[in-house]
């Protein structure tokens, strides 16, 4: 009776294995979304750091194209010194931009240039302004675009998606016009990596938007890459410093751990072998 | 926890050990004078990781809360001031978020060694409880902590998990009245940030004074072991310090590594990206799912198609662990003598680890793509009825039907024997 009972145990866990390994396969080759390209990140990996000129060109990217509809509530501008800029730079990027400062005897809002401490100022006042000027959609803060976006997995980490990847993505497939049989609501446009296909923004970026200052040819492609690449660090500013103390924590820990392995050893010595019970 | 036999030579130490005895109690648990078996193996060291979590959790928590605010136009922004202005704050917070996951894993663990070694079986029924009071407490601690960073799936996951509760509607309004409890008001707002809040700050205290009680009622029969053998004789066992503080320190050590590994290179990795987008009671998420470590039990919930049943389920699935030391009638302990019983084991294992993984599916989705397509409902399904017929059926058939293998005469007479044949 048992041996019939684990035997059916048995055949139960053999035939779920290979219906399951064999069918889920064919199944997950069919179903896929569209395939994001994938980038070789500078800064991805365990030792991967980020791409100082690439930061900064996304900078500016950022604040000739995206800023002018898209805010950066969690960025001050003091944290730009992580894309090599020193501090007099830092200054004068704040300074390009004013705050309001109260208000003067006659009661006329007073403004004063931007300090480093100061964090990126928003577009528009408010959602309703935003969606009021952009037909109804609210573009996104960039601030955690770039973690907000991804989707990692530990046990099979090719289907993992990147955010970087997939701004890249956004930011790369937009159609001219929509594939035949799509009906495109008014103001919407065609995009292969926007979950649904119709994003309400329209195409931001065209080749030759900008003048790199460091000369580098302003591709769409090259300028997704750059803004990915900030957006990403905008979300994780402190990546450089965790990855680097990582690897001391654990080199570390590691020769810790042998250490403590043979102390183990050498303390269990005579009860391992039963001397203490001859 | 046990009368110690303490004998302080410095004179300041025993004047104050004769006042207090707590050098003593410290001795008699975790020092020399707590004598455990000598045949315990590397999974055993998962007890002392999981008390090493819970103080991480509580340390790392505390600095949290300092920077922290518990409020709905606050919470959100809070956190990422931890994560950009507090010096070190992203390391205190990778470290809470994944030492939770981390937590949860050490725990599953300790609770397949107690099954599988058959630790849960007279004398130890009461210590088993307390562990499952423990790890009850864990997950509602957990599930509180998760929504305290008021992301999308911390707001989603709040709405969905209190809204199980609301199937308690036994007379009317009673679901309601059990709801609006819950949240504070009419819907998952700010009072239940700040209730949530201040119970993920208490939980874990009331976790330590149950983790005392496990340590005590474990120290009455003393610890079980791989052979599932009562220690009898003065060979059988060795002294806790320095053998146990040895190999644990090592253990801890090694897990370090692995905890680091998370931490520093993939810290986001058992999180939901959602959750890096701040609440929005408008916009619901396409895919709402809890944390990984309630996935089985999110599947048996889904499972069920009546939802005061499907919550029923739910919590069988974790309240049955309770009646397992009846439910298993071997005279045999461990697993090791018990050549089905080890088998079923596994399979178990396999089965809650699938119900796991089915819980991140859509129910339609299609699992194996023969005979027209199974979904994960139907997986689900099936699997829920073979979790619960492990514990209703298997269990109890195999474990006083099954000829088990001949048990040792003592732990030592075990050592001497393995030492003759190698």
């Amino acid at each position: 009776m048992l041996n019939r009972l684990k035997n059916i145990g048995l055949m139960t866990l053999v035939v779920s294995a290979l219906t399951i390994g064999g069918f889920s396969a064919a199944n997950a080759a069919g179903a896929s979304a569209y395939p994001l390209k994938k980038y070789d990140w500078p800064h991805a990996g365990p030792f991967g750091m980020f791409d100082k000129a690439s930061l900064q060109r996304g900078l500016q990217v950022y604040k000739e194209v995206c800023a002018s509809c898209h805010s950066l509530d969690m960025v001050a501008f003091r944290e730009l010194k992580a894309l090599g800029y020193n501090a007099d730079e830092v200054k004068a990027l704040a300074a390009e931009y004013e705050f309001p400062n109260g208000y003067d005897d006659e009661g006329e809002e007073k403004y004063r240039k931007g300090f480093p401490q100061d964090y990126f100022p928003a577009p528009y006042a408010n959602e309703e302004e935003a969606r009021d000027a952009n037909n109804g959609a609210f573009p996104p803060d960039f601030s955690l675009l770039g973690k907000s976006r991804e989707h990692l997995s530990l046990f099979t980490p090719w289907n993992s998606i990147y955010g970087e990847d997939y701004i890249v993505g956004i930011l790369n497939t937009y159609h001219e016009d929509a594939p035949e049989g799509v009906e495109l609501a008014e103001g919407m446009s065609y995009n292969e990596a926007f979950p649904g296909n119709q994003i309400a923004m329209a195409p931001p970026l065209f080749d030759d938007m900008v003048e790199y200052a460091d000369g580098t040819p302003a591709t769409t492609e090259q300028m997704a890459k750059d803004v990915a690449t900030f957006m990403y660090w905008a979300a994780e500013p402190k990546m450089e410093v965790r990855k680097k103390m990582g690897l001391k924590v654990i080199i570390f820990m590691s020769i810790l751990t042998i250490m403590l392995y043979f102390v183990n050893r050498r303390v269990w010595r005579k009860i391992k072998k039963g001397d203490d019970l001859a | 926890m046990g009368s110690s036999n303490y004998q302080p030579t410095n004179k300041a130490v025993k004047w104050f050990e004769d006042r207090l005895p707590i050098l003593g109690l410290m001795h008699s648990t975790l020092g020399a004078g707590y004598l455990a078996p000598r045949n315990l193996n590397y999974w055993w060291n998962f007890g002392s990781l999981a008390g090493f979590m819970l103080v991480v959790q509580i340390i790392t928590g505390v600095i949290l809360v300092m920077h922290y605010t518990p409020h709905v136009d606050m919470a959100f922004r809070a956190v990422e001031h931890i994560m950009r202005d507090v010096n070190y704050g992203w390391l205190i917070r990778y470290t809470h978020s994944n030492g939770a996951s981390m937590f949860f894993v050490v725990v599953y663990i300790h609770i397949l060694r107690g099954m599988y070694f058959g630790s849960y079986k007279s004398p130890r029924e009461v210590l088993w409880f307390l562990g499952l009071v423990i790890y009850l407490l864990m997950m509602a601690t957990g599930f509180m902590g998760y929504v305290l960073p008021w992301g999308q799936m911390s707001f989603w996951g709040a709405t969905v998990i209190t809204n199980l509760f609301g199937a308690f509607d036994f007379y009317e309004g009673m679901g309601e009245s059990i709801l609006h409890l819950l949240w504070g008001g009419f819907a998952v707002d700010n009072p239940t940030l700040q209730r949530f809040f201040s119970l993920h700050y208490l939980l874990p205290f009331v976790i330590v004074g149950v983790v005392i009680l496990h340590i005590w009622a474990l120290h009455l029969p003393g610890s079980n072991n791989p052979l599932g053998i009562d220690a009898k004789g003065p060979g059988d066992k060795i002294p806790f310090h320095p053998y146990y503080t040895a190999k644990d320190l090592f253990g801890l050590s090694f897990f370090i590594v692995i905890l680091a590994i998370f931490i520093f290179y993939m810290p986001n990795i058992m999180g939901h990206p959602d959750n890096y987008i701040e609440a929005n009671p408008m916009v619901t998420p396409p895919h709402i799912v809890p944390e990984w470590y309630y996935l089985p039990f999110y599947t048996i919930l889904k499972a069920v198609p009546d939802k005061l049943f499907g919550v029923i389920a739910m919590f069988a699935s974790i309240l049955i662990f309770f009646v397992l030391p009846w439910l298993d009638g071997s005279k045999v302990r461990s697993a090791k003598f018990r050549p089905t019983t080890a088998f079923f084991f596994w399979l178990f294992l396999i089965n809650t680890l699938y119900l796991g993984y089915l819980g991140t599916k859509l129910p339609d989705e299609i699992m194996i793509d023969m005979a027209g397509g199974i979904d994960a409902l139907t997986m689900g399904r099936i699997s829920s009825i073979f979790y619960f017929a492990y514990f209703i059926v298997i269990v109890p058939l195999v474990s006083r039907m099954e000829s088990t293998k001949p048990v040792p005469i003592s732990i030592a007479q075990s050592v001497l024997d393995a030492n003759k044949k190698g």
